[in-house]
């Protein structure tokens, strides 16, 4: 990735945080503990090839296929691996369905563990100290704010990511999306949809 | 430790920040910050529990005022100076004497195996479960000054075992160089009225996965 120069500004004032993050990688390259290459195959990956679009296949599939669906409740890291999606906090995948009684939402209150191999990296409000503090005492007032009000006789089920279980939440099928290929579905399904702070795009 | 990354139920921190459109770094820095945590790990000096535990210890002024990657910044420093592998020295000057190459430094070829393998937690366990799904338990009451997977919300709190998930390294000895040791790991679902009590929200079980060692009987 290249640098970012466009502070309107010059070196030497250069954020911090910048600063202090080039100085460590200066010296773990010349006390040969790092690759700078590595660091950026690393970069590459999360920026362009592993993200949300990864789940939307995995939802996408259990909605048309009631076999693969059954095993993604029942192991959800092979299933997932079936369609090519493993690794770094992915490695103990568990798929939780929504149902029109219960409403899922996960969250991680001790750090920001979540399912990099089908998510991707977390966005900045899933790692903020509000969600982390707030979901598990209101989850239904927090949902309010991403604009999901679901109502009182839904239970809502908040899973703390406390463990190395990495948890994808399955939402339900919107109506009239029968007929739509697996394509077009994946493209309703979104990242918060699959935290449980969504729901699917609506059909347009 | 119940720590400023301890943050289940605590208030205060205002609305949730949501932005549209966010890109996947807001600086570069955040990019190879990631980058350099995850190269410096594959190094193999400490575990991802130590470094879970490094970002819980640093001042709660400092957690609550940065950003997730600076805490990484931050934490990923501590873990090099407690593993001799930078010193102050180097910090300060942000330059270092060239070394040889470390003989675990993650070449850039291996990149994609060693993040699409990720480092699985699950081991064997012989001993019997203690517990069934169903089986009334309680999170033990335990304040440890050390690293722990316990959220300081549920200790204390009554639930029900949902599902036993086989054994899994213990943090709470691992993060400290007390080896792996694992333990049977089990989702335990609490009613938020039995964590919150009066003014819980209707309607809502928190669930949480805890390690036998957490439980007790109900």
């Amino acid at each position: 990735m290249p640098h970012d120069h466009d502070h309107g500004d010059h070196d030497n004032h250069l954020d911090p945080m910048d600063a202090r993050v080039r100085a460590l990688e200066t010296i773990l390259v010349q006390k040969g503990l790092i690759d700078p290459a590595a660091v950026d195959a690393i970069i590459d990956t999360y920026a362009n090839k592993v993200g949300p679009r990864n789940g939307a296949q995995v939802v996408a599939r259990a909605w048309t296929d009631p076999e693969f669906a059954a095993w993604l409740a029942r192991d959800a890291t092979a299933a997932i691996a079936d369609m090519g999606f493993t690794g770094r906090q992915g490695e103990h995948m568990q798929a939780v369905f929504n149902t029109p009684d219960q409403h899922n939402v996960i969250v991680c209150t001790l750090c920001s563990c979540y399912p990099w191999s089908v998510l991707g990296l977390p966005p900045v409000w899933y790692k903020s100290p509000a969600y982390r503090a707030r979901v598990v005492i209101e989850p239904r007032a927090v949902l309010a704010e991403f604009g999901l009000t679901l109502p009182v006789s839904t239970r809502i089920r908040v899973w703390d990511s406390t463990a190395e279980l990495r948890y994808l939440v399955v939402p339900m099928r919107p109506e009239g999306t029968e007929g739509m290929d697996l394509t077009a579905l994946a493209d309703l399904v979104t990242r918060e949809a699959m935290v449980g702070t969504g729901l699917p795009r609506l059909p347009a | 430790m119940n720590g400023p990354h301890d943050l289940g139920g605590r208030m205060g921190f205002g609305p949730i920040p949501l932005e549209v459109d966010e890109p996947i770094f807001h600086a570069d820095w955040e990019a190879r910050a990631l980058g350099i945590t995850l190269t410096c790990g594959a190094l193999g000096h400490w575990t991802l529990d130590e470094s879970r535990h490094a970002r819980e210890s640093l001042p709660p002024a400092v957690y609550y005022s940065a950003s997730y990657y600076e805490i990484w910044e931050r934490a990923l420093e501590a873990l090099l100076l407690r593993h001799a592998l930078v010193t102050e020295d180097d910090l300060a000057r942000g330059q270092a004497a060239a070394g040889e190459a470390h003989p675990r430094r993650l070449p850039a070829a291996r990149v994609p195996a060693v993040l699409a393998s990720g480092g699985p937690t699950d081991r064997p366990v012989a001993t019997p479960a203690r517990f069934q799904p169903g089986d009334r338990v309680r999170a033990r009451l335990m304040h440890p000054k050390t690293h722990t997977r316990m959220p300081g919300y549920l200790t204390g709190r009554p639930g029900v075992i949902e599902a036993d998930r086989g054994g899994f390294v213990l943090p709470d000895s691992n993060a400290h160089g007390g080896g792996e040791n694992p333990e049977r790991l089990y989702t335990v679902v609490f009613e938020a009225a039995r964590v919150w009590g009066q003014g819980a929200e209707p309607g809502v079980t928190i669930s949480a996965d805890l390690w036998e060692s957490y439980l007790e009987p109900a």
